[in-house]
């Protein structure tokens, strides 16, 4: 088991954690929590890669991995802005109350 | 530094740890802390591979901006006293959980038997900030600058969803 | 030789140890001063600024115990360990438990990448004033976390208040650091004192002697004072507002630890002001170099110290919204001048250009904003009523 292949693997696990949760959790919060958990371990893939693999420039998966991180950021802010707009509207964050299917 | 060493098995522990936990506790704010302990372990683990600007950046960024905005969100839509049971009813979690392990499978199955696994001649050397610094602006100030308007965006949008409208209409 | 005592006596002490344990031992000798110094220097403080607000406010300060009262300190850490711990009923155990112990954690890691003196850094790191400001995020969540474990509505407002606040001032003091960082070209807080250690004349090369250097040390000054709930920011803790705000629940050792840390944040502030700012561990004129690098840092230390104390003991506290309105519409549009005005005296060629150019562009953004912030909220004439 090479370094890289472990530091795969913490990833793919991070990213099952964080892809269950979302698929499982009733709250709006927490699904985006979820994702962000999802875009971490993607994160950790190019930082690995970075180091172990065979790399194209001597900084481009750092700065891949600096661009993700803004756009995530960027995107849970307005993720967390819709979920408030959303909860004012309907005055829950539960998803299965906000699916409008009578359950 | 090994890679597969103390550090970095107690390191992925503990990330791995505070995930599960932060899609498993019962109180909303108490998931939200998990995840912020989750999101200090990777940063963790990118400073534990050589990338030191990445890694404060992840520990300033998402343990010190995003995690506090989920956590003052939290409290914001009332999830902080109220007890819902976290979990959706019967049938549901065991799909997801079921997709989540399927999906691990093949992605470790995949890395198991790559056969592109083996780490190359040179270690990466440690990107120093002067070098992030000329590439940004010399090889990569077309994303540099797409980011800087995609964030002003994302700035003026959640300020204009979140705000409370003046003439309310119900 | 005097400047180099505390490095010699380290490389002496690791030579008496055997080579197998000599990364540990070196490690050891590294922290376990900083463990040591600051502390005294809190329990000092304590002293100072009682004694400091009880001139200022026309009273003599503790003076009961020990020779003008050097001794509180002892009294009090004995008071702190000997009252009874009381943790609320319906507080959640765990978080309350952990909130004082993550604050203590995160307030004695900047002080890693702060240079005392010369050769005297615990970890030089590329990215060091990175470090400093990610590590300072962090304590944003301690804070939270102690009022939110105390199920206390106005323990949870005063975190609330105290977070919003940090985050607030966090982006003035990011901003004038990054105009320091651009006039050196290098993040390493090493590398940010050697930049400023020439002589021109009489005068040191400190970055606070140019004008955009003046304007964001006052800046960055006012930021720290709100990034550590100082008065006049310390609305989410004042005593007389919401009895002490975010740490009421606390008692005995934990409120002591939450003491320590608060000031253990503002030292480390105030060092990464000293680097960036003043000099780090120069000194100020060229004929006091024989005197060691370690006491001018720990000179200009005291004096930002005495400066925090002296404004305690004489602003009034700034109301939520004031505070908030003063972040964000006058020192981040202030910040962002400085960082233009710090480019302009990068480029330009030195001489009587540069410092007119510099000074317009902050002069002007000053007036400018000063006006418009002004003019928002005006306030009625106040009318007196006295009785007939």
């Amino acid at each position: 088991m090479t370094p890289l292949t472990g530091c795969l693997l913490v990833s793919s696990l991070l990213f099952a954690v964080g892809l269950a949760g979302a698929l499982t959790r009733r709250n709006t919060i927490l699904v985006l929590v979820g994702i962000e958990l999802m875009l971490n371990a993607a994160n950790l893939n190019f930082v690995a890669f970075w180091r172990f693999g065979h790399h194209a420039g001597p900084s481009t998966g750092v700065i891949f991995g600096l661009f993700s991180i803004g756009v995530a950021a960027a995107e849970a802010a307005v993720g967390l802005a819709l979920i408030l707009a959303v909860y004012r509207h309907a005055k829950t964050t539960d998803l299965s109350q906000l699916t409008g299917r009578p359950q | 530094m090994r890679p597969m060493s103390a550090a970095f098995l107690i390191l992925a522990v503990v990330t791995l740890v505070g995930a599960c936990a932060a899609m498993m506790l019962r109180g909303l704010v108490h998931c939200a802390l998990a995840l912020a302990v989750a999101f200090a372990g990777i940063g963790t683990l990118y400073l534990s591979l050589g990338a030191q600007f990445l890694g404060l950046a992840q520990l300033l960024v998402y343990v010190g901006a995003i995690a506090v905005l989920i956590v003052f969100v939290i409290l914001l839509t009332r999830g902080g006293d109220s007890d819902s049971p976290p979990l959706a009813p019967a049938a549901l979690p065991i799909t997801g959980i079921l997709v989540a392990m399927a999906l691990f499978a093949v992605l470790a199955w995949a890395v198991l038997h790559s056969f592109a696994m083996h780490p190359s001649g040179q270690p990466a050397s440690p990107v120093t900030v002067r070098q992030l610094g000329t590439d940004l602006m010399a090889g990569y100030v077309f994303p540099l600058e797409v980011i800087g308007l995609m964030l002003t965006a994302a700035l003026i949008g959640a300020v204009i969803v979140a705000m409370k409208e003046k003439q309310g209409t119900q | 030789m005097l400047d180099q005592v505390f490095v010699l006596l380290k490389h002496w002490l690791l030579g008496y140890s055997p080579a197998a344990i000599q990364p540990a031992v070196s490690i050891l000798l590294t922290i376990v001063p900083i463990l040591l110094v600051f502390p005294v220097l809190f329990a000092l403080t304590t002293v100072l600024e009682r004694k400091g607000l009880g001139r200022i406010q026309n009273r003599y300060g503790p003076n009961r115990v020990g020779f003008f009262g050097i001794l509180q300190p002892l009294a009090d850490a004995l008071k702190s360990l000997t009252k009874e711990d009381i943790v609320p009923a319906s507080a959640d155990r765990a978080v309350h438990f952990l909130a004082p112990l993550v604050l203590l954690a995160v307030a004695f890691l900047p002080y890693a990448v702060l240079p005392i003196g010369r050769n005297m850094i615990a970890a030089n790191l590329d990215a060091g004033v990175l470090f400093f400001f990610a590590i300072g995020a962090i304590s944003e969540l301690s804070v939270f976390m102690a009022g939110w474990s105390s199920r206390n509505k106005y323990s949870l407002l005063g975190a609330m208040r105290a977070v919003a606040q940090m985050i607030s001032y966090e982006v003035p003091l990011l901003l004038s650091s990054i105009a320091v960082i651009m006039a050196t070209g290098s993040l390493s807080t090493v590398e940010i004192v050697e930049k400023q250690a020439g002589f021109s004349g009489i005068f040191p090369h400190w970055y606070v002697l140019t004008p955009w250097g003046f304007a964001g040390f006052i800046l960055f000054m006012i930021s720290a004072t709100a990034e550590t709930n100082r008065s006049p920011f310390d609305l989410p803790e004042g005593e007389s507002e919401i009895i002490a705000g975010y740490y009421i629940e606390y008692s005995g050792f934990k409120f002591a630890l939450f003491f320590l840390g608060e000031y253990l944040g503002m030292f480390a502030i105030s060092g990464l002001g000293i680097t960036l700012f003043l000099g780090g561990w120069g000194a100020p004129l060229p004929f006091l170099t024989w005197i060691p690098s370690w006491i001018w840092f720990f000179a200009k230390l005291l004096g930002l110290i005495i400066g925090f104390i002296w404004v305690r003991g004489t602003l009034p506290r700034l109301r939520m919204d004031q505070l908030m309105s003063f972040a964000w519409k006058f020192m981040l549009p202030m910040a962002l001048v400085i960082v233009v005005a710090a480019g302009a005296w990068r480029f330009l060629p030195l001489g009587l250009t540069r410092w007119l150019v510099s000074v317009a562009f902050i002069a002007v953004a000053y007036v400018l904003l000063a006006r418009g912030v002004e003019t928002r909220n005006k306030t009625a004439k106040r009318i007196y009523r006295f009785a007939e």
